[in-house]
């Protein structure tokens, strides 16, 4: 009796064991990623076309990436930072140049988002996904039209609001609301940004990544700053989230795929990045992450009223209004890392 | 001692019974649950269980936590009994100074044990870089290392006081009958610590299982235990698959520690009815 | 029995390896700056965090002193229940440990959100609209930050003084009792003094965690509170990379443990086993 119970028991988990032996005759490739930044059924996909299997882990945000890859130790092959992180790794040489005779697929891409400023030559990113930050609000509990990063400061929803939990998509908020440069360098600007934010930090409910996804559907928050393609994610999910790009302007974001120095599997990481850029996967993967897609061919492909989405595509005009962050110079990064500790303190 | 207790005092043991299941109560009630909601009930169904059985993620990373618990449990077990023998034997001073050691990791905070390790084993791996041209990466290996040197003091604690309890005379009574120095140890001194032993591998293995903060700073890129996976679901949403895992460990836990209870409980009563009858054959005599 | 002595030799290696060094590597990367050059950079920085020190202790005292008040009774009735009963609560006691803490914590998040089970059940009676207010705060608070902390690290708590009690010797009671002592002598001046090595062992194994812990903050008190398990983590694998710093901050609460363990063995012996619940 015991021992059946004991054998059941047993079989029970056993079951639950993935199959260790699982197919994979070309090696694996590790992919760190944002959270809910990709559809993970494509890794299916691509096991099945190349043979390599994914190994997936998420991170949180740019500065989270960029200290695990600086402490070392770690072993990825494909990274998604954003800009402004991708040229802090390019100055701090901790980027492989990517072998683009591996990636032919970037024919797909839209030239306008190579060659960008983080990374001129394009040597070292595939762009993944493009965006916008901003607001998003339940127009359940908040009945006034939000229009500007004011909003995040008001009184009024005290104990609604969430904050972005890092230090660089926090700090333009405020220096955006103030009207700044959101790559400011001068000090008495960012304390100023800072002193702002000092004050809003009793009306916050918290600071916070994707913990923003469970919050604003359910409605326990009802106002927060956040990523355009989440955002749509969200109100896939909950009706009366709307997202608005704030009118004083905004930051104008690209993720791209890169290579850390020392991957083990670079030519994997190729076949990935070159895999992500196929047409098909591309609308695959925006399915799911309603990320807006660098990829003309994908774009092209597109039913007209998701081209004609303000929230994923916004129109020029609009992007004119935003920015795209740089990366800073040394002692301003240090000063913002201090400060940043300081205001979460 | 065994005065009865009042209804009162039953009653706030009881409650703070309650206060520690209610959580997962509600965890395995919403493993049920026919939405993604982690307070609204919405209908019964089984789905995330069937969900649970296709997500190669979780499989992967409970194999991962499976495996990793029990090498490192059982390297613990073996490594510590042995230890522990060789520290019982060992002169005062020098023993209470390996057992300072040894008592480092059972009471300093796991954020310091897992920083300092991730700290030595990076710069480890840089060191032989350099020299050897080697790449040591974090992964597995630094990830068994870690639970194995946070498991192995508490074998030894759970193992020393069982040796202190032993016969010091039963080892040489067992050589000087002729067995071999093998033979007494295996035949005699592991019988009789056998359940520090076994108590020993048990928290080991225990520990593992629920360890998160350790895991985290050493287990590098591409190995991820489950309580990783949880901490990273716990930064977006949790989905209910976990929850129904959850449940299904739980309940095999429940399973498994009843039926231990079940055995020990009919051990000793057949102990008792032995001894009984031994005391009835004696007066009867 | 000298090849038995030689079988520590490997176990010393391994913790002199996996234990010492990388403690000895906080205190050499608490004494560098990002320039790799000596210095006592880190620690002058540490003033500016005093209030995430003094909020730690604060709470996670707190937490102990709560966890001693409902443990110890808990320990003391099981402990006067019949043995299988006993054996049940053990079981019990241990069980929740099974699932894994940090969706337990998760469970209290749904428990006490503004639209969790609380304010939801509360708004149903009507005694939200009683009180006029649409929900009242329970999440995000040091109270709730404290909840997790007893609500994870109670058992640790109750085990070892349970364990304790229960070994008592029952013959010192009844001579005690023998002796005219009332019931509450008897336990003022009988149980509770030997039951001591369990309860010290249960501090700090409530105390150890609860300082540290980097996880329950963030879940129940919404990250605008920093506990220094929380600076630590965001020093090394967070938004704030500056490993000397955290590793400044990891020895200071090293150097907190330790004075702790200090005083605690001070006042008792035997605790040793009582660790091992």
């Amino acid at each position: 009796m015991k021992k059946i119970a004991f054998l059941l028991v047993l079989c029970a988990l056993i079951s639950l064991l993935p199959a260790c032996s699982s197919n994979a005759p070309n090696g694996v490739v590790n992919v760190y990623n944002w959270g809910e930044n990709i559809d993970e059924s494509i890794f299916k996909d691509f096991q099945k076309k190349t043979g390599i299997k994914v190994n997936y882990k998420t991170y949180q945000s740019n500065e989270q990436l960029y200290a695990v890859l600086k402490q070392g130790g770690v072993n990825y092959d494909v990274i998604i930072p954003s800009d402004y992180m991708i040229s802090r790794m390019i100055e701090e040489d901790m980027l492989e140049k990517i072998d683009f005779a591996n990636v032919p697929n970037i024919a797909n891409i839209d030239p306008q988002y190579l060659n960008q400023a983080f990374d001129p030559a394009n040597e070292y990113s595939v762009p993944y996904t493009w965006g916008v930050t901003g607001i998003i609000y339940n127009t359940a509990v908040i009945k006034d039209e939000i229009t500007d990063w004011d909003a995040l400061f008001n009184e009024k929803y005290k104990g609604q609001i969430l904050q972005f939990d890092n230090s660089r998509d926090a700090f333009s908020t405020a220096l955006f609301y103030l009207g700044y440069d959101a790559n400011t360098t001068d000090k008495s600007e960012i304390d100023k940004a800072y002193d702002l934010l000092l004050k809003q930090k009793p009306l916050l409910q918290g600071y916070y990544m994707d913990e923003m996804y469970d919050k604003l559907e359910s409605g326990e928050a009802a106002i927060g700053a956040y990523y355009a393609g989440d955002a749509l994610q969200m109100m896939a999910n909950n009706e009366d989230l709307r997202f608005v790009i704030p009118a004083s302007g905004s930051n104008w974001f690209i993720d791209a795929m890169c290579i850390p120095k020392g991957a083990v599997n670079k030519e994997n990481a190729e076949a990935f990045i070159n895999f992500m850029c196929e047409t098909e996967i591309c609308l695959k993967n925006m399915d799911v992450t309603c990320y807006a897609t660098p990829s003309r061919t994908a774009y092209e492909a597109l039913p007209s009223e998701i081209q004609q989405n303000e929230v994923m595509f916004p129109s020029s005009e609009i992007l004119n209004k935003c920015q795209i962050f740089i990366n800073l110079p040394f002692d301003t990064l240090d000063y913002y890392s201090k400060l940043w500790t300081a205001l979460k303190s | 001692m065994k005065k009865r207790n009042s209804f009162g005092a039953r009653l706030f043991t009881a409650l703070v019974f309650l206060f520690l299941y209610a959580p997962i109560i509600l965890l395995i009630i919403f493993s049920f649950n026919n939405s993604k909601s982690r307070s609204v009930w919405s209908g019964f169904t089984l789905d995330w269980y069937v969900k649970l059985f296709h997500n190669t993620g979780i499989r992967q990373a409970l194999w991962t936590t499976l495996l990793v618990s029990f090498i490192a449990a059982l390297v613990a077990t073996i490594a510590g009994t042995f230890t522990a023998i060789g520290l019982f034997q060992l002169k005062r001073k020098p023993r209470d100074a390996i057992l300072a050691v040894n008592n480092i990791p059972v009471i300093n905070a796991d954020i310091i044990t897992g920083v300092s390790l991730s700290l030595l084993f990076v710069s480890v791996g840089s060191l032989f870089a350099r020299l050897f041209g080697l790449e040591f990466r974090l992964g597995f290996l630094s990830l068994l290392i870690a639970h194995i040197t946070f498991n192995i003091p508490y074998v030894i604690l759970s193992v020393l006081p069982k040796l202190r309890q032993l016969d010091k005379n039963l080892f040489e009574a067992a050589q000087d009958l002729g067995a071999t120095w093998i033979q007494a140890f295996v035949k005699v001194i592991i019988p009789e610590i056998r359940p520090g032993i076994v108590n020993g591998f048990i928290m080991a293995f225990t520990l593992s299982i629920d360890d998160f903060v350790i895991s985290y700073f050493t287990a590098g890129s591409y190995v991820q235990t489950l309580s990783m996976q949880i901490y990273a679901m716990t930064k977006k949403r949790i989905s209910p698959e976990i929850n129904a895992l959850s449940t299904i460990l739980f309940l095999t836990v429940l399973l498994l520690l009843i039926i231990i209870n079940v055995r020990q409980v009919r051990q000793e009563k057949d102990a008792q009815k032995r001894l009984a009858t031994l005391y009835n054959n004696k007066n009867a005599r | 029995m000298n090849r038995k002595r030689i079988s520590t030799v490997p176990y010393v290696i391994w913790m002199a390896l996996f234990v010492v060094i990388p403690l000895l590597l906080i205190v050499v990367y608490a004494f560098t700056t990002k320039d790799g050059g000596f210095s006592l950079e880190n620690f002058s920085e540490l003033g500016s965090y005093t209030a995430v020190f003094i909020r730690s202790i604060v709470l996670a005292l707190t937490a102990t002193v709560i966890c001693l008040v409902i443990g110890y009774p808990v320990s003391y009735i099981l402990a006067r229940e019949s043995a299988s009963f006993q054996r049940i609560s053990n079981m019990l006691i241990m069980l929740p440990m099974w699932i894994n803490f940090l969706l337990r914590t998760y469970a209290w998040m749904s428990i006490l959100e503004n639209t969790g089970m609380i304010n939801r059940f509360l708004g149903k009676i009507g005694v939200l609209a009683l009180l006029g207010v649409d929900h009242i705060q329970l999440i995000n608070t040091n109270g709730a930050v404290i909840l997790g902390m007893v609500y994870n690290y109670l058992p640790f708590m109750i085990l070892p003084i349970f364990s304790v009690i229960q070994r008592l010797d029952r013959s010192l009671i009844e001579a005690a009792q023998d002796l005219g002592a009332t019931g509450f002598q008897v336990f003022t001046k009988v149980i509770f003094p030997l039951s001591l090595p369990g309860v010290l062992s249960g501090i700090t194994m409530v105390f150890v965690p609860s300082i540290s812990t980097f996880a329950i903050s963030k879940l129940l008190g919404g990250g605008t509170s920093l506990l220094l398990g929380d600076l630590i983590e965001m020093q090394f694998l967070g938004g704030a990379k500056n490993p000397y710093l955290g590793s400044a901050i990891s020895l200071i609460m090293m150097i907190m443990v330790m004075v702790c363990m200090l005083i605690m063995n001070r006042f008792g012996e035997g605790e040793e086993e009582a660790v091992m619940l």
